[in-house]
């Protein structure tokens, strides 16, 4: 396994690297290359040139701004899983970065890459769907956010223009909520077959309000909205926690594989969230 | 006397003691010399063209714009290498099974039988260029219809693999008692449970793939061939033969081997035509393995369907054992492909217990599928598998706790050499300790207890237990014969002495991560009486060694340890005869002891080992009759083969919402022999165990029904990972091998014939309550959880043994 032959642009500012991109047609950025590298080692994808994001200052981080936690799209799973301010504002995108791969993976893969890359089966969209955050995008036009619930559209399909580049993930700071990830990893390839993101704010014994996010099931992570309305504004008791659990997939076209069929993941869907919100209860 | 030979000779003896391989600190250093780091001047680069299809007639092949490529040397069709390199052959006739050998071209000539059979290959100066040169042969191919399971291969009107073999039937094989006599056993017996059972299709991962670099010499008419091999003087007999070159212009060189579980034995395609072009173009070619392609053109192990009856009495005793199997072959005879379903696996299905009547019955079926061959335990697995999971089926049949049936049916200790329905004789055994030394590391009325409790908390406990027994030391050579296998079972060894003492050992044998550098040098050390530093072990490479028949089959130590110490007692025979004429003494008055002879009684006349090496090589006085030099070689072809046996154990939890296994504890008893390296030992049950569950718990080739290979990369085929696992707990009993001079039986299958039904054991133990009595592997989360949602609405007696 060999790689084709490609042009490498090697830029060290966010506006270089757009200037390359737009000279260079067909080009793909490469922030750690966990996943396009393996596609043109396999043949699967030969772009013509590869600009490489590791030199971009502006891409590199972890700061509070505002009123939102900047997360620049350079940044490697292993330091989200690490990082304090990451731990404080959004622990379970630490949690689900912690269980990205394998340390390889995390030392090498960013949260651009993972985000702009969209396995339907990765751990970071799930996370950011959950968090309510906002993919940060630059261009040869300017900058927007991208809401992370309008993000991702597909496998291997975002809302991302040919030309734009992700800069950061932008997390709300929200005050205090429970946050958990929990995932079911594939024997052979360690990508969900279930992944479960929740973040609930509780007002005493209620949740107030919820997000849970489901990635591994569908073609594309998904926030599990009945699931949300059930549990918002209640007491979580037993009964409801099985429930909400219950209906985590509803409305979704589950998929299934050779090692999980889809009846199987809508179940193991449903008993990984209730894992879930067990544990977010236990967590007062 | 084995085990009077293996007892340290000297104090400090090296012998028995947990020596960290000397092999190590090379290999893990990165300085380890493998095929892929051999790189020759002026060298080419080959890539192969393989069928995407499993079955289709290749209508054309266009390369005029592959050939245009820049850097191409040449490209190869079936059509350019016919008539050139003669087929592929297979190096094993089981005798009476009327094998069908079929032609198994180097390259596809009008017809593909498998995705991954090659098709061309295309030289180039580059591996790029040989790259980009494949991506533009346009092969235009008629798919036709396949059959890649054994289940659908007989069917009326499947797919035929090859012209002329009905019903796909490459051989129909059978051994054992009177089949009249088996038949009436089963109708009269008190019980007898029957169950069907699947074996699943595995892939061997070695971390190395294949690679091979050939160069030839046109003046000299000589081949070098660098290849991964676990037998590189097989792969010279048989590179030579289908090249029509002159054996002893072969040079066949397999220096450092990542790993091979089997998969190294077999001659493929690949080599020979790598070997091929060297010679037609005149230059080194150079060809390496990728993983995905591994995956599809490396031969397979496994894949079963067995169906099984024991019959047996109410109090436990068995009467008689009938397997019939059908094998599935894939699409050509592997080297060794048509022994492993026979010969490996039919001759023992019986396992460890005096069963008096046994008969195996198999076909071995060609499919559209890669071909199939020895992978690490190579049929004693499957064997094993049958026969433990019968014996539980027994167990619950009538009753009886499984260990308890064991211990009723285990042949005991003074049946030995104990033969068995098959005509093969165990050489020794203790079974009965194994298992005693198994239940005292694990209580089973604790655990009884234990599970009982859980299960009242609705938590499913199961303990699995094999007994197992293996045929390996493969092997004597008449036997060989006997059973069809086109080659020698003996192995060589030369024991050179230098001037100055130190010691070159050549094997035959073809060490790939089993440690025998190490292991060996144990042995020349405590012969005699020099340091470990003072000995080197070389192995693999044809030119160096004058015979061997390679690693598989538990037989590196067995054999090549046997011709080790045959050649060992020779060098210390003549090294007397000089030490006497030195001393003065006569040859019976001599005692060697660590590094030097002595004359008896008079401890301050002696010489040496290292000085009588010197003299023997000076010469300027030597005894009457004494050539000069010290060495000497040995062949050495055992009278028997070896049988390790043991007892493993696990403890499993099984999650009943999720299907989750979690095996909470794992002990093996093992019983390889007298241990030359515990610690070499402990690597390789470890490994073989590791390698067991995976096959239990995770692994599986499967093909869709187009012959697509589903599991095809690592992101697909699950092989274990450490964290799944619980620590091993391992023990040992030691029975010596009465046969072969070590006394050591082998020890690099057994974790894997053991581990796989323990496991499964265990899981169905702790699925029992529920009426579930079998579950075909990998036992994924989903297969359980389907299994106990089925349990739950279907009842109980619906499932399992059946009585007659």
């Amino acid at each position: 396994m060999t790689l084709g032959t490609f042009r490498y642009e090697r830029p060290s500012s966010l506006d270089e690297a757009i200037r390359q991109a737009v000279e260079a047609p067909g080009a793909r950025w490469l922030a750690g290359g966990m996943s396009l590298l393996p596609l043109m080692k396999m043949e699967l994808a030969a772009p013509p040139a590869l600009v490489d994001l590791a030199g971009v200052e502006d891409l590199v981080g972890v700061r509070e701004r505002d009123d939102v936690l900047w997360v620049g799209a350079m940044t490697r799973h292993a330091e989200l899983a690490l990082h304090p301010l990451v731990a404080r504002h959004a622990s379970l995108l630490a949690a689900a970065a912690s269980q990205v791969g394998d340390p390889q993976v995390r030392n090498r893969g960013t949260i651009g890459g993972s985000l702009a890359h969209a396995d339907p089966a990765a751990d970071l969209p799930a996370a950011v769907l959950a968090l309510d955050a906002t993919i940060q995008v630059a261009s040869p036009r300017g900058r927007r956010g991208i809401p992370a619930g309008g993000f991702f559209l597909g496998p291997l399909m975002t809302a991302l223009e040919p030309d734009e580049v992700i800069v950061a993930v932008t997390v709300p700071q929200r005050g205090a909520r429970r946050q958990a990830y929990r995932k079911r990893p594939h024997p052979a390839s360690g990508y969900a077959v279930v992944g479960i993101a929740a973040s609930l704010r509780w007002e005493g014994d209620r949740v107030a309000s919820a997000a849970v996010a489901v990635t591994g099931v569908a073609d594309h992570a998904f926030r599990a909205q009945r699931t949300e309305a059930l549990l918002t504004g209640e007491v979580l008791t037993d009964a409801l926690l099985v429930e909400a659990s219950g209906v985590v997939t509803d409305g979704q076209e589950v998929w299934g594989d050779l090692y999980a069929s889809a009846e199987y993941r809508r179940h193991l869907a449903g008993v990984t969230t209730r894992q879930v919100l067990e544990h977010l209860r236990a967590d007062g | 006397m084995p085990s009077e030979q293996l007892a340290p000779t000297r104090p400090g003896s090296p012998m028995g003691q947990s020596i960290p391989r000397r092999e190590d600190a090379r290999l893990l250093t990165g300085h380890g010399h493998y095929t892929a780091d051999v790189n020759r001047p002026g060298q080419l680069y080959a890539v192969m063209v393989r069928s995407p299809h499993a079955h289709a007639h290749i209508r054309s092949i266009r390369t005029d714009a592959a050939r245009a490529v820049a850097g191409v040397a040449a490209i190869y069709t079936g059509t350019d290498v016919a008539g050139r390199i003669a087929p592929i052959p297979t190096a094993w006739i089981p005798p009476g099974s009327d094998l069908a050998i079929t032609d198994h071209p180097a390259l596809a000539d009008t017809t593909v039988r498998y995705v991954g059979d090659g098709v061309a290959m295309v030289v180039a100066e580059s591996l790029d260029s040989a790259r980009e040169a494949r991506a533009l042969i346009d092969v235009d191919y008629e798919p036709l219809g396949a059959v890649t399971s054994v289940a659908d291969a007989m069917r009326e009107g499947a797919p035929r693999v090859h012209e002329g073999v009905s019903q796909n039937v490459a051989l129909h094989w059978r051994a054992g008692s009177d089949p009249s006599a088996v038949d009436h056993a089963m109708k009269t017996a008190e019980v007898v449970v029957r169950q069907a059972i699947v074996q699943q299709r595995l892939v061997p991962n070695p971390m190395e793939p294949r690679a091979a670099v050939a160069e030839f010499d046109a003046a000299a008419e000589a081949l070098t061939l660098w290849v991964t091999s676990q037998n590189p003087h097989i792969h010279r007999l048989l590179v030579a033969g289908v090249l029509g070159l002159a054996e002893h212009r072969v040079r066949v060189i397999a220096q450092d081997v990542g790993g091979g579980f089997g998969s190294k034995i077999a001659c493929y395609p690949d080599e020979v035509l790598v070997a091929f072009a060297a010679r037609d173009l005149g230059r080194p070619v150079k060809w390496v393995e990728e993983r995905r392609e591994h995956f599809v053109a490396t031969t397979h192990g496994r894949d079963h369907v067995d169906e099984v009856e024991l019959a047996g009495r109410r109090d436990g005793t068995f009467t008689a054992l009938r397997v019939r199997t059908r094998a599935n072959l894939g699409a050509y005879l592997s080297t060794a492909g048509p022994g492993v379903p026979t010969i490996l696996f039919g001759l023992i299905t019986n396992g460890p217990y005096d069963i008096p009547l046994a008969a195996t019955e198999v076909y071995g079926l060609y499919t559209h599928t890669t071909p199939v061959d020895a992978y690490r335990g190579a049929g004693r697995p499957e064997a094993t598998f049958l026969i433990e999971r019968l014996v539980d089926l027994f167990a619950r049949e009538i009753g009886m706790d499984p260990v308890a049936v064991r211990s009723k049916n285990l042949v005991t200790e003074d049946r030995f050499p104990y033969t068995n329905a098959f005509g093969i004789t165990y050489d020794s055994g203790r079974y009965h300790a194994s298992l005693d030394r198994a239940l005292e590391h694990l209580d089973l009325g604790a655990f009884r207890s234990e599970q009982a409790a859980a299960a009242r908390h609705g938590r499913l406990l199961g303990l699995g237990v094999s007994t197992y027994v293996e045929m390996c030391g493969l092997g004597p050579s008449e036997v060989a014969g006997a059973v069809g296998f086109q080659g020698g079972l003996w192995e060589h060894a030369l024991v050179r002495v230098l001037p100055t003492g130190k010691v070159m050992v050549m094997t035959g044998i073809s060490p790939h991560g089993q440690g025998e550098e190490t292991t060996f040098a144990q042995v020349v050390a405590d012969r005699l009486g020099c340091a470990l530093d003072d000995i080197e072990v070389m192995h693999g490479d044809t030119q160096l060694v004058s015979m061997g028949w390679g690693t598989y089959g538990s037989r590196s130590t067995a054999v090549g340890g046997g011709a080790l110490s045959v050649a060992l007692d020779r060098v210390v025979d003549k090294a007397r005869k000089i030490a006497a004429h030195v001393l003065e003494a006569d040859v019976e008055d001599l005692a060697f002891r660590e590094g030097r002879f002595a004359v008896h009684g008079v401890p301050d006349r002696s010489v040496a080992f290292t000085d009588v090496a010197l003299k023997a090589h000076l010469a300027w006085s030597l005894p009457e009759g004494v050539e000069p030099g010290l060495e000497a070689e040995a062949s050495y072809n055992p009278s028997n083969f070896t049988y390790p046996f043991g007892t493993h154990m696990a403890v499993v939890e099984v999650d009943p919402d999720t299907g989750d296994i979690n095996v909470q504890r794992y002990l093996a008893v093992d019983d390889c022999g007298p241990r030359i390296n515990p610690l070499i030992v402990e690597g390789q049950v470890r490994g073989g165990i590791v390698q067991g569950i995976g096959q239990a718990l995770w692994e599986g080739g499967a093909y869709d029904a187009q012959g697509q290979l589903l599991t095809g990369s690592l992101m697909d085929y699950a092989l274990p990972k450490a964290r799944w696992l619980p620590p091993i707990e391992t023990d040992f009993t030691e029975t010596p091998a009465p046969h072969n001079p070590l006394g050591v039986k082998g020890v690099g299958e057994t974790g894997t014939i053991a581990a796989t039904p323990t496991i499964v054991n265990a899981v169905m133990d702790a699925l029992a309550p529920m009426g579930i009595h079998h579950l075909d592997m990998p036992l994924t989360p989903e297969r359980v959880w389907r299994a106990i949602q089925d349990a739950r609405t279907t009842a109980p007696a619906a499932t399992g043994g059946m009585r007659s």
